[in-house]
């Protein structure tokens, strides 16, 4: 509850409508609009104009002459324009078209006997009480039924096609072809009984068939269509009242013809203008008719696009609003804070602001704060007083007196300090992790300031990003974003059972540096690195005592462990020259804890990486808590970085060099590779080429030459990979799981391989040719797009250009699937935002309707989950007896 | 098409349906706490529901394997269509 004083709720039982009738037009409108004119010379408006003051107030000090209240008490009244003759209402053209279909054109009833009358009618009353969703299925099965009969069940007169021509017209085929007018349209609505129109799914009594044909239409209040006053003092009016004004200009042209008796051909045409004029006023984004223009050529916003779209009432005003306690701004990396804080900018705190109801307890404070007053942090902008009212401290001159005065039950609105719990946001929001709440630190600067390892869920980078905050007003609020949206009860993900805030990049690369066999580190070192973290307690044995004492990283890593744990797992480094089957591993690539202490191995992706479950940092978090993985975060991993802020890493182009040797090994995989697919060509040339299953010979040779392709590349990469140093920081990156893969290095140093497009090899471009380089119908290699270059030695410039093809091809392809996945995304929750877990587990519906029986069939929470498994038996094992069995 | 006439009962991708008897079928509701519009429609029209005979009104059980739970018992009301 805010302590403001709440408005009573009422509960909406239903919600119903209808379609304005010419009555009900007429009744509501205080006066008739009759001319075109708006204003006077004097720049008064006409009455009877659509600037009429009977229609609202707008300009402030003057009086309705209708409610007598000034402009902020005046809700504005309707008008209303009497049609020369009636048009179509461009939003019923379907129903019209229905209705004209399912009736007889003589009598004007249903097309249905009697009997199938009265017996539709009871299931539709018995659907309504019992199913109320299957009632359009029963509708849509009277509207096909009736349109296919050929004569009237009830005077017998043969029926005749009727012929929707889009938008508005309607046409009626017997021998010849004749358009039917609104008004004998209208005439034949008017002529269907009650009962027969309720067949068709329309309430009569809500929705009279004959009111879709517009008699009269309403002018909407002056507070709707507000006329704006640009700097030259000219008076723009709104987009809806230029509309309005079309409609009377055409209407008055057209009762003047008929007054004057004209031929009925200049009747129709000036009959036709105002039914596009009125469809315009209604929706301008009608298929089949040219949009209304204002005069500068934009197309005039009428009442449907008022409302439709994203930018609309409902999606852009409703939906969605403009909040007051938000900020947004760039955001910027901070691993000196915890992952539960944000860093707001101090500008911003003094903006933000709490409610803090003053108490025998936090008087001193709040006057402490009132005293600071909105220019000093911490200070407070807003007093607010037991009886509501507001002072407002940035024009109050004698704070310390208006401090003093305050006792139990004052509001001070006060400055955000560090510990409020706000809420942090980063769009597309996609998942729940993309709001989660933080505490603030209020720090210098103009940024959001986030710790590194909370990227993962908001899927941040600090490229220019930026986030938006919410500063959480009640004392509810308050304690549910702390208990469920803080960011460590975030750090299993319900996406796949595992975490999805860990380490990456820098933290991982540190991991792995400071846990190798090699890293010893002197008392000094090791006082260094811990002083980053909390450690409060003795040193452990050192590892080495003589000549100096050195620890070891691991040593290190030990400290943070919980005494109890045990684990034996493989790391990302296991793989290739460096692979080991179990625990007796010389190259100190099989990670086992036991105890407590990490004994060998090393810690990297596979263990502390983000978004991988079943590793170490996952079963510290399920085993030990949340509390206990944040403590890890903001310590240990803080001493990775720490570690590799000390060590230095870098990467250079001596990481991807290669001597000679290696490249003429290369050089000669490639050309190995060449002479194969010059063999290929030159089978498929002669015809003596296999085709494979399913394939005609052309797509069997480009199978079979990318097939050849990749492996050269594949073997290039292995030759590379044999000659770099497996410690040179590329090759750490890869093989750790911080950054890049081998394939990325072997990009770089051997060769890039086949560019592709479409997934075929480039081909496309010139007659036959990529480029004017090659000769038409060459299927070598380097025609189709193989790059022979790497990275380090740089690419030749068709090289360069087929790299390029093959590039924007990805950026095309990330730029259309966000575009898609955006709009799935949005379907998707609007099907699914309903749905709810009952206290039994079923999956329901707010109104009880069954989604399913049992929450996921099994009720486990995948957050819970390990990668989707409810329970995993051989970690149950692991964690009682130590190993596995 | 073979000569035998194909019941759907049988195709490995359909589970198995079964008409549930009516004092059981308002037990079973009144152990799931529901009234029959909660329920998850089926078609009568639906192959299945028309192999098995069961009429609009009645209660149909389904058992099917489930990815998550090895075995799994839903039910669905038949509705006119």
């Amino acid at each position: 509850m805010s302590f403001l004083p709440q408005p009573t709720l009422k509960v909406l039982e239903r919600i119903k409508f209808g379609v304005l009738s010419p009555d009900e037009i007429r009744k509501m409108s205080r006066v008739q609009i009759i001319t075109a004119e708006t204003y006077d010379e004097d720049g008064m408006p006409i009455q009877g104009g659509v600037m009429d003051p009977r229609l609202g107030v707008i300009e402030p000090g003057r009086r309705c002459p209708v409610c007598g209240n000034t402009m902020h008490g005046c809700p504005g009244h309707f008008g209303h324009i009497e049609l020369a003759k009636p048009v179509i209402h461009i939003g019923y053209v379907k129903q019209i078209y229905d209705l004209l279909r399912g009736t007889c054109w003589k009598c004007s009833r249903i097309l249905l006997s009697e009997d199938q009358i009265r017996d539709y009618l009871s299931l539709m009353e018995r659907l309504d009480r019992l199913f109320p969703n299957l009632k359009p299925r029963l509708i849509e099965h009277i509207r096909q039924k009736t349109a296919k009969v050929q004569e009237c069940p009830h005077c017998g007169a043969k029926q005749k096609k009727i012929k929707l021509d889009k938008p508005t017209n309607f046409y009626e085929k017997d021998k010849g072809v004749r358009k039917l007018s609104p008004d004998e349209i209208r005439a034949r609505l008017t002529h269907i009984p009650d009962d027969d129109v309720r067949l068709f799914g329309i309430d009569p009594k809500e929705a009279r068939p004959e009111w879709f044909v517009l008699t009269v239409i309403p002018v909407p209040p002056a507070q709707v269509r507000p006329s704006i006053m640009l700097e030259t003092g000219v008076r723009s009016e709104d987009d809806l009242t230029h509309k309005l004004v079309d409609i009377i200009r055409a209407n008055n042209r057209l009762k003047e013809s008929m007054d004057a008796a004209a031929p009925p051909i200049v009747i129709d045409d000036l009959w036709e203008l105002l039914q596009y004029h009125v469809t315009t006023y209604i929706n301008n984004e009608v298929p089949g008719i040219p949009p209304a223009r204002h005069r500068t050529g934009r197309a005039l916003k009428t009442l449907a696009q008022r409302l439709k779209g994203k930018e609309g009432r409902f999606r852009g005003n409703l939906s969605g609003k403009r909040v007051d306690f938000s900020a947004r701004t760039v955001i910027s990396p901070d691993p000196n804070i915890s992952i539960n804080e944000v860093g707001v900018p101090e500008e911003m705190a003094k903006l933000l602001t709490v409610p803090m109801r003053v108490t025998p307890w936090n008087i001193e404070e709040a006057r402490k704060y009132v005293m600071n007053g909105p220019y000093k942090w911490p200070g407070a902008n807003y007093i607010i007083r037991p009886d509501g009212r507001r002072t407002d401290l940035r024009f109050f001159k004698d704070r310390k007196a208006l401090a003093s005065s305050l006792t139990p039950g004052y509001i001070v609105e006060r400055h955000l300090i560090d510990g409020d719990i706000v809420l942090f946001n980063r769009q597309p929001s996609l998942h729940r992790m993309s709001i989660m709440a933080h505490k603030v630190r209020v720090l210098p600067g103009k940024t959001f300031r986030l710790n590194l390892l909370v990227c993962p869920p908001y899927n941040a980078d600090f490229d220019g990003d930026e986030m938006n905050l919410h500063v959480v007003q009640t004392e509810e609020a308050r304690a549910e974003a702390l208990e469920l949206m803080l960011v460590q009860e975030h750090i299993l993900s319900p996406r796949y059972g595992g975490p999805i805030i860990g380490g990456l990049q820098d933290y991982i690369s540190g991991a792995y540096l400071l846990t190798t066999k090699s890293t010893l580190l002197t008392e000094e070192e090791v006082m260094d690195l811990l002083s980053v973290t909390d450690y409060k307690g003795e040193l452990p044995e050192p590892a080495i005592t003589k000549p100096v004492k050195m620890w070891t990283g691991k040593q290190l890593v030990s400290l943070f462990l919980p005494p109890n744990f045990n684990l034996r797992a493989k790391t990302s480094v296991n793989a290739g020259r460096l692979k080991c089957e179990d625990e007796d591993c010389f190259n100190d690539t099989y990670l086992v804890i036991k105890k407590g202490k990490l004994l060998t191995g090393v810690l990297d992706k596979k263990s502390i990486g983000a978004q991988q479950p079943e590793s170490f940092y996952h079963w510290i978090v399920k085993e030990y808590g949340v509390d206990y993985a944040r403590f890890l975060t903001d310590n240990m991993f803080r001493m990775f970085i720490r570690y590799i802020e000390k060590h230095g890493f870098t990467m250079s182009l001596d990481d991807v060099e290669i001597p000679p040797e290696a490249e003429e090994r290369i050089r000669e995989i490639l050309r190995e590779a060449e002479k194969d697919v010059a063999q290929l060509i030159e089978a498929y040339r002669k015809g003596e080429l296999e085709p494979l299953p399913g394939m005609t010979p052309e797509e069997t040779l480009e199978t079979k030459i990318m097939e050849r392709l990749s492996r050269a590349r594949d073997q290039a990469g292995e030759v590379a990979a044999e000659y770099l140093d497996i410690f040179n920081n590329a090759l750490i990156m890869a093989r750790t799981g911080a950054r890049g893969n081998i394939l990325n290095l072997t990009q770089m140093s051997a060769a890039l391989g086949q560019q592709s497009v479409r997934g075929e090899r480039i081909n496309r471009g010139y007659r036959g040719r990529p480029l004017p380089h090659f000769k038409p119908g060459d299927l070598m290699p380097a025609a189709r797009g193989f790059v022979y270059s790497s990275f380090r030695t740089g690419l030749s410039p068709v090289e360069l250009f087929f790299h390029a093809a093959g590039g924007r091809e990805g950026l095309v392809d990330t730029a259309v699937r966000t575009s898609q996945s955006g709009y799935m995304q949005r379907r998707l929750i609007n099907a699914l935002m309903d749905i709810r877990v009952e206290y039994d587990g079923k999956a329901t519906l707010p109104d009880g309707t069954v989604v399913q029986f049992s929450y996921g069939e099994d009720q486990v929470d995948p957050a819970r989950s390990d990668h989707g498994k409810p329970v995993n038996v051989d970690r149950i094992i692991e964690r009682v007896i130590g190993h596995e069995l | 098409m073979s000569p035998k006439k194909f019941d759907v009962r049988e195709h490995k991708l359909v589970p198995k349906h079964e008409r549930v008897p009516l004092p059981e079928a308002t037990e079973i509701l009144k152990e799931l706490g529901l009234d029959p519009t909660q329920l998850p429609q089926i078609r009568a029209s639906d192959p299945v529901v028309k192999a098995i005979g069961a009429k609009p009104g009645e209660l149909v059980r389904i058992i099917r394997e489930s990815e998550t739970a090895g075995k799994t018992v839903v039910y669905r009301i038949v509705v006119v269509g």
